[in-house]
């Protein structure tokens, strides 16, 4: 028996389509927010600049200790030097996602990612 | 009823000579309900001293279609998976012919029956995997029996398997988020799970429209149409 469409109704194709929209809606719902497209920066709990992540740069932010390198490339950042002893906001690397933060807290430099929306306050790994 | 579709289950291969009358026949379920209180408290003591349970021929019915259910499932839990929970649900295929042929408390005994038959045969019986099964099929089963009065005219097996696989998702996801992982990563696996539901529902569904179909034009019992196939499948 040749298997064909003749068995969907024109119900079953309006279902169908709605099964669709719902799960891209889904999709686009539930995975976005995680593209960001801005960094910003702050310094002594001030806004120091926010940069687009589009364009590569080094940024160097003063501070208490001294200056902060930051680094913007391929839509990333990272605190690439610190004055800060224990240096935790250069070892977290790379910021990739919106909402992801990376502090250095005794030069009182930070950098945050932001998207669309901003979905937590912060990520802690 | 419970008890005896079971039975019937398990001595599924002593009974099916002895019952013609279930084969070829629709069996109505207002009568099997009738049958089977009328079946209460016949349990008897045979010469052997063995306790024998009264069934009918609906049981046997139901029993056969959660065996062919069940089959099903077990072939499936042989696929390999891309992501734990992403499975075609075959067995769902029996549960959209019983309800479209026999209405929805005979499927609501298929699909729990196979829930439960397949819990003991896999080896999860009330292990998260069971209960993950049963949330599925309780979801669905609550859907399907909404999803059932749409007009026949317009909405067929398709629909009901597409809506009925989009809530087996839904409750399970839901069991896992309250009980399993209470996180909200899970969000981030719920798009691949939709559109696994949409594609596995809506195959299941042509398949079970491609069967009901085929016996309308044949006039031929779903019992004696997919009966043979299990026979075929066990006996070489």
């Amino acid at each position: 028996m040749p298997f064909s469409l003749t068995h969907i109704k024109i119900g079953d194709w309006i279902t169908l389509l709605l099964g669709s929209l719902f799960t891209v809606w889904l999709a686009a719902t539930l995975w976005q927010g995680g593209a960001a497209d801005k960094a910003v920066i702050r310094s002594g709990g001030k806004i120091f600049r926010e940069v687009p992540l589009s364009r590569d740069q080094i940024i160097e932010v003063p501070g208490p200790l001294g200056l902060s390198r930051i680094s913007i490339h391929n839509r990333q950042a990272r605190i690439a030097a610190d004055p800060s002893p224990r240096q935790y906001c250069v070892r977290q690397g790379w910021l990739k996602q919106a909402g992801e933060i990376s502090i250095c807290l005794p030069n009182q430099v930070s950098v945050e990612l932001n998207g669309g929306r901003k979905r937590y306050d912060s990520l802690t790994y | 009823m419970a008890e005896n579709a079971m039975t019937a289950l398990l001595t599924e291969n002593q009974g099916q000579g002895s019952h013609p009358q279930g084969v070829g026949r629709a069996v109505p379920v207002a009568e099997a309900t009738t049958a089977t209180h009328r079946g209460k408290g016949q349990t008897t003591l045979d010469s052997a001293s063995s306790i024998t349970l009264a069934t009918t021929a609906a049981d046997h019915h139901v029993a056969r279609m959660a065996a062919l259910a069940l089959g099903l499932s077990v072939l499936e839990a042989a696929i390999p998976s891309p992501l734990p929970g992403v499975k075609p649900g075959l067995a769902n295929i029996v549960t959209l012919i019983v309800l479209a042929r026999y209405g929805w408390r005979t499927a609501a005994w298929v699909s729990l029956l196979r829930v439960l038959a397949g819990g003991l045969l896999m080896g999860n019986f009330l292990a998260p995997g069971f209960f993950l099964s049963l949330s599925g099929a309780l979801c669905s089963l609550a859907v399907l029996a909404a999803s059932q009065h749409l007009p026949q005219r317009w909405f067929g097996p398709v629909t009901h398997s597409i809506f009925a696989a989009f809530a087996h998702i839904a409750g399970q996801l839901l069991l896992v988020y309250f009980w399993l992982i209470p996180h909200v990563g899970l969000l981030y696996l719920v798009p691949i799970f939709a559109a696994a539901s949409l594609l596995f529902g809506t195959v299941n569904g042509l398949i079970a429209a491609h069967y009901l179909d085929a016996q309308k034009r044949d006039w031929v019992n779903i019992t004696t149409a997919i009966q043979p196939r299990i026979n075929t499948d066990v006996h070489g």
